[in-house]
């Protein structure tokens, strides 16, 4: 049976990478200023006014869209810097901007009525109630679903909302409560949510023994100690290993996997997904031009009626292991 | 609490307590050019400073987006050949240098892996991140300077073998080929 087509929306970390997604077959492209007012604040990740602008031109002359993460939450005394990100935005035509923060959605549709608003996961809307309030305010167009849903909670909560719905298909699972973890906060005192940055670079520290034994480290923690031959995964205090109750190095919150919704996107589209999302500005363009690629051959194969052969993707996950998540069932651990 | 504490990560400023030091002299140890007089490696600088100046003149953007980064030094040790390299991004005087594994250089970062690994990393080939899952390459010591680096190598459109190959003019092809024959070398099996 053939399916509506979904829209495809891919990360993009730098100039290079964004065209990589555009080329790769991506319907639209997701990406950030420079600084703290998107979630993937990195060294030497992200784009300056004029890259964002050349970037809109690049995706809008091969029909692609292109969408500005604006999605940390400003704190007092700092609001001026994400005002300016999205004036910035508006500028210079970018397709749609992705907000998180409250007070921001609030200035951007009072500011620029005619915008396209999407509400951020960093929201962490997961309710019709929340997601109609953000609806009703300020009047946004597709809301990032958090990845603690099961497809049939979405296929509910779409029944009961009048905007379009995003949802992640690959790439870092995202277990914790969206937009507001403080693990991060409370190991460096610099915050994912206000700051944009998840285990920041200059806090992360990796040492291997002479047995080959690598330890990553967040500040003064320990989080892991992945042996000789073992896969690593980021050094994020969700994916570490602990000594806890009765259990030693446990995955208290979750293993170094990644998330792949290959073979649910027919009950997505059917649950009502208008767009797939995967994960990774911070990615490489190598990853980019294989995720995209894939994705794009496995949407277009559903859209006809066949069943894609994605078996490549494996490499690239985190820790070498893939999941469903929570979307085929809440026992997925 | 359920997190383990343990000790504070050691400063990098000598280079007996660099990033990379115990890997460099495991490696110094293992290899058959402990038994050699040292190579000579300086017919090697003029390779490396046409390399790393033809990159740098071609894509100053480069600079902008390692940042406070670009005074940092790069330690980059191909682990199946007897030197390393050491690389210092100044946008005013990029510096890439060989050396012998017999002496001891002071670094902010080090990055291992076997020759053909590492140069599918810095063309931008292969996923970096994907190579350290596989453990493929180890990386020690800055990690902000390591993560500036990647990202910056990462948004140069083009390859960079097809880039240094360029540079050399007529002797493109033979250059080419070479950087074809090892990356050929290094794809998984």
């Amino acid at each position: 049976m053939k399916q509506e087509k979904p829209e495809l929306v891919c990360p993009a970390g730098t100039p290079a990478s964004l065209r990589t997604a555009v080329d790769a077959g991506a319907d639209a492209i997701y990406c950030g200023f420079v600084g703290p007012t998107n979630a993937r604040n990195f060294p030497g990740l992200n784009f300056s006014l004029n890259e964002m602008a050349k970037a809109v031109d690049y995706a809008h002359d091969k029909g692609a869209k292109l969408l500005t993460a604006i999605n940390s939450f400003p704190t007092a005394g700092r609001t001026d810097i994400w005002k300016k990100a999205i004036d910035d935005a508006i500028s210079i035509g970018v397709d749609a901007i992705i907000i998180a923060d409250i007070g921001m959605a609030k200035y951007l549709s009072e500011k620029h009525p005619n915008a396209r608003i999407h509400l951020s996961v960093q929201a962490g809307a997961s309710s019709p109630e929340a997601i109609n309030f953000y609806c009703d305010r300020f009047d946004i167009k597709r809301v990032v679903l958090p990845r603690i849903l099961t497809v049939a909670e979405i296929k509910k909560i779409h029944d009961e909302i009048p905007c379009e719905i995003e949802t992640f298909i690959f790439g870092n699972i995202g277990m914790m409560a969206e937009g507001r973890c403080s693990l991060t906060n409370y190991v460096t005192g610099l915050s994912t949510n206000m700051d944009g940055v998840c285990s920041p670079a200059n806090f992360v520290h990796y040492e291997e023994d002479e047995a080959k034994n690598l330890t990553s480290r967040l500040g003064e923690f320990a989080i892991d100690c992945i042996s000789c031959g073992q896969s690593a995964g980021y050094p994020t205090i969700c994916k570490g290993r602990y000594n806890v109750g009765h259990r030693e190095e446990y995955y208290a919150f979750e293993e170094p996997i990644s998330l792949n919704l290959t073979h649910l996107l027919p009950d997505l589209i059917n649950a009502g997904v208008s767009a797939l999302k995967i994960e990774g500005r911070q990615r490489s363009k190598a990853y980019i031009r294989s995720v995209v690629s894939s994705f794009r051959q496995a949407i277009d194969a559903y859209a006809l009626g066949q069943t894609p052969d994605i078996s490549n993707l494996i490499a690239l996950t985190e820790g070498h292991k893939e999941t469903q998540g929570a979307f085929p069932s809440k026992k997925w651990r | 609490m359920i997190f383990s504490n343990s000790s504070k990560t050691s400063s990098f400023n000598g280079a007996n307590n660099s990033p990379g030091y115990q890997r460099l002299n495991e490696a110094r140890q293992k290899s058959i050019s402990r038994y050699l007089p040292p190579l000579p490696v300086f017919a090697l600088a003029p390779i490396l400073n046409h390399i790393v100046n033809s990159i740098a003149n071609k894509h100053p953007e480069l600079f902008t987006r390692l940042g406070q980064s670009a005074k940092k030094t790069f330690l980059i040790d191909p682990t199946n050949l007897p030197f390393f390299l050491i690389l210092q991004p100044d946008p005013k005087q990029p510096k890439l240098k060989a050396h012998n594994r017999n002496i001891d250089i002071s670094h902010d970062v080090y990055i291992a892996g076997s020759f053909a690994t590492l140069l599918k990393m810095i063309d931008s080939q292969s996923d970096s991140d994907a190579m350290f899952f596989n453990r493929e390459i180890i990386v020690s010591g800055d990690s902000e300077a390591m993560v500036a680096l990647r990202n910056a190598l990462d948004d140069i459109e083009d390859t960079i073998v097809d880039d240094v190959a360029a540079s050399f003019g007529p002797l493109s092809f033979p250059v080419r080929k070479f950087f074809d024959v090892v990356n050929k070398v290094a794809k998984p099996k």
